[in-house]
């Protein structure tokens, strides 16, 4: 069978194995649980809890607060201790619900589940934007939003995005491996909301297991498919992966819908299967705890909320002192500096790196070798996007598509003169963007 | 949890191996063929040539920085690789003074003064060779062979005469000391194709587009005899691989590359044929060299999902 990819890219050295053959384990938390109001795209969620409330496992305690934006539920039952700025992983301040967790975990009732078959479109949609689904691959797109298109009739493509092209990472693979059916009956849910549309289930190639297992599960479904993607950073970037699949290309100011797809990743799809199918809002997630630093990389099944500490403690603690830890991937992720933050919605994974190679590497000369313009997904120049960058020349930077750039990393990756290609693109891009919304 | 000292730093947070100095040891390292040919094939006075040229490259380069309060740059090797081209284009018969003045010409005014590594606009050996061309003429265009002074093949063939296509290819025959063995600067862009220092866009184009033009405009039409020749002889194979395609003074796009090539595929047809010298690589990368911000301009590509392919 041909594979699918797309132009450009990198490969990274991926550290999978530290991670990927350990079933994924649940972890309980002790400590106190932070909810930040805004751990999703749009606007940040209402409390609908106060101070000294007793709350469940499952209880909303804050609502969306506008139609791009997304509830928020316990994980945990406790009482509500109090709602400030709490250090998130971005590094960032967000107003918080911070819960005592209590330790018992009782839960809520939650309603009976109705067959999907019963459902009415609307009321599928309803189930998922309550149960507080967002995109987990790191974005955290409020679901809902991305299932209401315009033109419903013209979307042509679910893509589920199984790449996992972030080095390090294993929790998708896990979630694949282990939980296939949840995964197959949450991207059923969305081919019901979309009459034209067939289920692509597009994964790398150095995932054989996941392939072949997915292959034999969907093998009587006539509405999915399984493709084989070429391992390759960034395979698993939106509008790579929809040129994959489709060879159809979008730009930074196009949806996925303007090419007739609708992408979610792993993780989303199977919350959206367990908010339809078993009426349970979103409160776990997967996250991968790895790195050179740790002493048993694994994945844990974590209750959002979870002290990040807490997760590297039951990870085994560090092997060795960390010079860096980042939430999420290497390549896209963020470093963190504080540890005493909580597990959002969209934290992927705490990737703990004995020794951090970008300290180790003095910046030099560019020498215009053009590795960073084979690289770039996005067909750009990065070396002369970042000189224009640090120059403050705007006018060349948006002539030249700096705005196009998606921050994937691979140029600074690349360079052989070690230049902070990405950073310094990044920095000019956040503040054109930032001029934009004036 | 013990107190951390984290570093924190924007994204992405892994760096590929490959650095200049890895970059610019191995393209010198490819050169080696070609100069060891060079010294079998023309003595040990072309290894005292080649030695002289890269400690003069180095040592002005040291020097500058040093006069000029600037971090110390020889390290990335850059100053080694100008150095090996720079004598592996000067003829055997050169005097050591003028591997000296190159030397220090082409890393003081060629490179230096432009502001160092990707500063400079113009290929540093190059440069260099077409002023020691130009000032020295006769001394740089003296071929000597077994001690015999001699024409180069290509200006035999130019003036009509025989040439042993045989001996072209594996290089003995007179020219420029590292110029000579297809074979050796063959096996050297091996080395730089297979670790992708380089890629074919440049050469290739260059190679294809001087053929093209030789065989329409050579006088020879079709003549593999003649074509063979042609593309033996001179700095065609040295210049298409390891001068051509230097990073700095190269274009940066993918069709910039392509455009370049093909431009100096005709214009070394152009100097070759209808020139009055029988040579024609060094002052086709040069005038190249000169061109490719122009040549940049025009072939900026469009990105992705604005264009190109159906969106």
């Amino acid at each position: 069978m041909a594979k699918y990819t797309f132009n450009g890219g990198v490969h990274p050295y991926d550290g999978k194995e530290l991670s990927k053959d350990k079933p994924i384990q649940d972890f309980t938390p002790k400590g106190d649980m932070v909810y930040p109001l805004s751990q999703h795209i749009g606007a940040p969620a209402k409390p609908v809890v106060a101070k000294g409330d007793r709350v469940l496992v499952g209880q909303l305690i804050a609502e969306a607060g506008g139609f791009v934006s997304a509830n928020i539920y316990a994980s945990c039952s406790g009482t509500v201790k109090t709602i400030e700025k709490r250090r998130v992983p971005v590094g960032d301040m967000v107003e918080s619900i911070v819960i005592d967790n209590d330790g018992l975990f009782e839960e809520v009732e939650y309603e009976p589940v109705k067959p999907l078959e019963e459902l009415s479109k609307e009321e599928v949609i309803g189930l998922i934007k309550k149960a507080g689904v967002v995109g987990m691959g790191g974005a955290g797109f409020p679901t809902h939003v991305k299932l209401s298109p315009k033109e419903p009739d013209k979307i042509e493509y679910i893509i589920a995005n199984c790449a996992e092209c972030e080095p390090y990472l294993t929790s998708d693979y896990r979630r694949m491996l282990e939980e296939p059916e949840r995964l197959i009956g949450g991207l059923k849910v969305e081919l019901s909301l979309f009459p034209n549309a067939v289920g692509i289930l597009a994964i790398e190639d150095n995932k054989p297991d996941c392939i072949a297992l997915l292959k034999e599960k969907t093998k009587d479904e006539p509405r999915i498919e399984v493709r084989e993607l070429v391992t390759k950073y960034p395979q698993g970037s939106e509008r790579q992966l929809i040129y994959a699949v489709t060879k159809r290309a979008i730009h930074s100011a196009m949806l996925p819908a303007d090419a007739g797809c609708i992408v979610d990743n792993v993780d989303t799809i199977v919350s959206i299967y367990r908010a339809v199918c078993e009426n349970r809002p979103l409160m776990k997630r997967i996250v991968t705890v790895t790195g050179e630093a740790i002493n048993n990389p694994i994945n844990f099944r974590v209750p959002v909320g979870t002290n990040c500490s807490e997760l590297i403690e039951a990870a085994g603690g560090f092997k060795s002192t960390p010079e860096k830890i980042i939430s999420g991937g290497p390549m896209m992720g963020f470093a963190m500096f504080d540890l005493n933050v909580p597990i959002t919605k969209t934290s992927s994974a705490i990737l703990c790196r004995t020794e951090d190679t970008v300290s180790k590497c003095p910046t030099t000369a560019c020498i215009s070798c053009g590795l960073c313009v084979e690289a770039c997904p996005s067909r750009l120049i990065p070396s002369r996007l970042a000189d224009y960058a640090e120059h403050g020349n705007e006018e060349m930077f948006l002539k030249y598509n700096g705005l196009e750039c998606m921050e994937c990393g691979s140029c600074a990756y690349v360079c052989p003169a070690k230049r902070q290609l990405t950073q310094e693109i990044k920095t000019m891009r956040k503040i054109q963007l930032g001029k934009r919304k004036k | 949890m013990e107190d951390l000292r984290l570093n924190v730093s924007s994204n992405p947070h892994v760096r590929s191996e490959v650095t200049t100095a890895k970059i610019m040891g191995t393209v010198a390292l490819a050169l080696l063929p070609s100069c060891v040919f060079g010294v079998y094939n023309f003595g040990f006075y072309a290894l005292f040539l080649l030695v002289l040229t890269v400690v003069t490259c180095v040592a002005t380069e040291a020097a500058y920085e040093k006069i000029m309060k600037k971090d110390l740059t020889i390290r990335d090797c850059s100053a080694v690789v100008t150095g090996l081209l720079l004598g592996m284009n000067l003829p055997v018969s050169a005097p050591w003074w003028i591997a000296v003045v190159g030397g220090v010409f082409a890393i003081l005014v060629v490179k230096m003064v432009f502001g160092g590594l990707g500063q400079n606009f113009m290929n540093p050996a190059l440069g260099a060779r077409c002023f020691l061309l130009i000032s020295f003429t006769s001394r740089m265009t003296a071929f000597t062979y077994d001690g015999v002074a001699t024409a180069t093949p290509l200006a035999q063939l130019k003036a009509g005469e025989a040439v042993d296509t045989f001996n072209m290819v594996i290089g003995k025959i007179p020219g420029t000391i590292g110029e000579t063995s297809v074979i050796a600067i063959v096996l050297g862009a091996i080395v730089l194709l297979l670790t992708g220092i380089i890629d074919l866009k440049i050469p290739a184009s260059y190679i294809i587009s001087f053929s093209i033009f030789v065989i329409l405009f050579g006088g020879h039409g079709l003549n593999p005899y003649y074509l063979t020749a042609q593309l033996s002889g001179g700095g065609l194979m040295l210049g298409a691989f390891f001068m051509a395609t230097d990073y700095v003074t190269c274009p940066i796009t993918r069709t910039g590359r392509i455009v370049y090539g093909i431009l100096l595929g005709i214009l070394t047809g152009i100097f070759r044929i209808f020139g009055a010298s029988a040579e024609g690589v060094s002052y086709a990368i040069i005038i190249g060299n000169i061109l490719v911000p122009l040549i940049e301009r025009y072939t900026m590509p469009k990105p992705f999902g604005k264009g190109g392919e159906k969106s």
